[in-house]
């Protein structure tokens, strides 16, 4: 079964939304808000389509409003994966 | 009234005769025709095959890539169009108020090359494939909201949509708001929608011409005038109150363009109601409001339509206004193509570097107007003085707009006017 590493998530990230805004050296961007990345809520909506299309997810919308960083999208994203039916 | 209207002190111009202001004016000087076969999509199984493109444009040349996904092709060039025009003026929008600056921009059809990717995408592949930016980049206004947030410029913002007068009504607009107290207004039009959505849109006005050879094909007020060719592009002009641009050193180096001192606009009675259009009542209104007579204009920039009934209507208005041969006539779109709302901006811009240098641009490929329109058209490069200029648009379905442009010398003076 695929799974989403956070590597993957900023990738697609960038080719949805296209690059985030500059970073500290020190920083870790999948422990930092989208906001703080620089990407809005149609970056997310965007995203969160191709996610759905790339991996296979159904999912309601509202199970992702609480999300904060692209770490924990991706641990909801392996979450869904791992109890959907084809996984 | 020279107090009360906006001095022009920057300019952002794409155009199909090139990639800022100076590339444009050298080659419509040169009478250097842009108008070629469509390239952004594969027109050759269409009617109409030729257009008028922005030559060179590499958006990501201009332009972060978080941009790139949620734009539109004429959103990027307006985007562009913003920076130089800023860049020209002098202008660091964070120096300025907060809510100092306004964004005031025309568009015909919004982002219809995205859109219509979107929809093939919706059609072909399901609603799961359609960009989210879909819900904005398609839009009429998103130029006007792409610039604000782009400079942070969040004075009035508004846009107009009335096809090629748009171009205008965008100016006028602006003009509107620098008279209720605002500083200062980045306004015009970059326009275009070159995908097969935006081209049949246009083809079933039945305006535009089937002809292939780039030369022949929009020949406006020629006996041959059958339609005109579409074209993308556009200007965007820094507007300001004189005493706010004298303020701040703009008009100190005699690098500033000019004033927009007349504008009018004016909707045409139904196709079939047998009244007379009204495209000449918004030129006479216009020189009202700028308090000049016919006699003033040095230079009419026409809306050239390109189809005989039209250029009819148009040169009826100009000889009334004006008499036969009254005035000089020019339509520098014959080298671009009608760029929807972006061709009257465009021919603004054009305006005030003609102003400028003292030179008419010239109409080309029409080589023996039609000697009932009684037109003193340029076909070649006119030198003089030149001191106010008249330009006139049109959009499909009965908007007609007029707006005169003086140089930064003014008017011609006349004590007894009012």
């Amino acid at each position: 079964m695929t799974q989403l590493t956070t590597d993957r998530l900023l990738a697609i990230l960038h080719e949805c939304a296209g690059e985030g805004d500059p970073l500290e050296p020190t920083d870790q961007p999948e422990e930092l808000d989208f906001a703080v990345l620089g990407y809005d809520s149609l970056a997310l909506l965007e995203t969160l389509s191709r996610l759905k299309r790339e991996f296979g997810i159904d999912t309601e919308e509202d199970e992702f409003a609480a999300v904060r960083t692209p770490a924990e999208l991706t641990t909801l994203v392996n979450r869904l994966l791992a109890r959907s039916p084809s996984a | 009234m020279s107090g009360a209207d906006p001095v022009v002190t920057g300019m952002g111009v794409l155009a199909p005769t090139g990639l800022g202001r100076d590339e444009h004016w050298t080659n419509t000087l040169d009478g250097a025709s842009a108008i070629g076969p469509v390239t952004r999509f594969d027109a050759d199984r269409y009617p109409s095959r030729l257009a008028g493109e922005v030559p060179r444009f590499v958006p990501e040349e201009h332009l972060s890539s978080r941009l790139l996904p949620q734009t539109d092709h004429m959103t990027r060039m307006a985007l562009v169009a913003s920076d130089w025009a800023l860049a020209d003026a002098g202008v660091d929008p964070a120096a300025l108020p907060e809510y100092g600056v306004g964004v005031v921009t025309a568009a015909s059809a919004g982002g219809f090359e995205f859109g219509h990717r979107e929809l093939e995408n919706l059609w072909g592949r399901g609603p799961e494939y359609v960009s989210a930016y879909q819900s904005f980049a398609w839009f009429y206004a998103v130029n006007t909201g792409q610039i604000s947030i782009r400079h942070g410029l969040r004075g009035p913002a508004g846009v107009l949509v009335t096809e090629q007068a748009g171009g205008l009504d965008a100016l006028g607009q602006a003009r509107r708001d620098l008279r209720r107290g605002q500083r200062m207004v980045l306004a015009g039009a970059v326009d275009g929608s070159p995908c097969p959505w935006g081209w049949v849109a246009q083809l079933s006005t039945a305006r535009m011409s089937r002809r292939t050879d780039p030369t022949r094909a929009y020949r406006p007020f020629d006996p041959e005038a059958d339609g005109y060719v579409p074209g993308e592009g556009g200007a965007l002009l820094v507007l300001e109150r004189e005493d706010a641009a004298r303020a701040r050193g703009a008009l100190d180096d005699g690098r500033w363009y000019g004033r927009i001192t007349g504008y009018a606009s004016t909707f045409d009675p139904p196709p079939d109601s047998g009244r007379r259009a009204n495209l000449l009542r918004a030129a006479r209104a216009a020189l009202d409001d700028a308090g000049l007579r016919p006699g003033d204009i040095s230079v009419v920039f026409a809306d050239a339509a390109g189809t005989r009934a039209e250029d009819a209507v148009e040169a009826e208005a100009l000889r009334s206004l004006f008499g036969p041969y009254g005035v000089p006539v020019t339509a520098p779109k014959t080298m671009t193509g009608r760029l929807s709302s972006g061709g009257p901006a465009l021919d603004v811009a054009t305006a005030l570097l003609a102003l400028r240098d003292g030179v008419i641009p010239p109409t080309v490929n029409v080589a023996r107007p039609l000697p009932d329109h009684t037109l003193d058209l340029v076909t070649s490069p006119r030198r003089g003085p030149l001191s106010t200029a008249l330009i006139l648009a049109r959009g499909h379905g009965g908007f007609n707009s007029a707006l005169v442009v003086a140089g930064p010398g003014g008017p011609p003076s006349d004590p007894t006017q009012p």
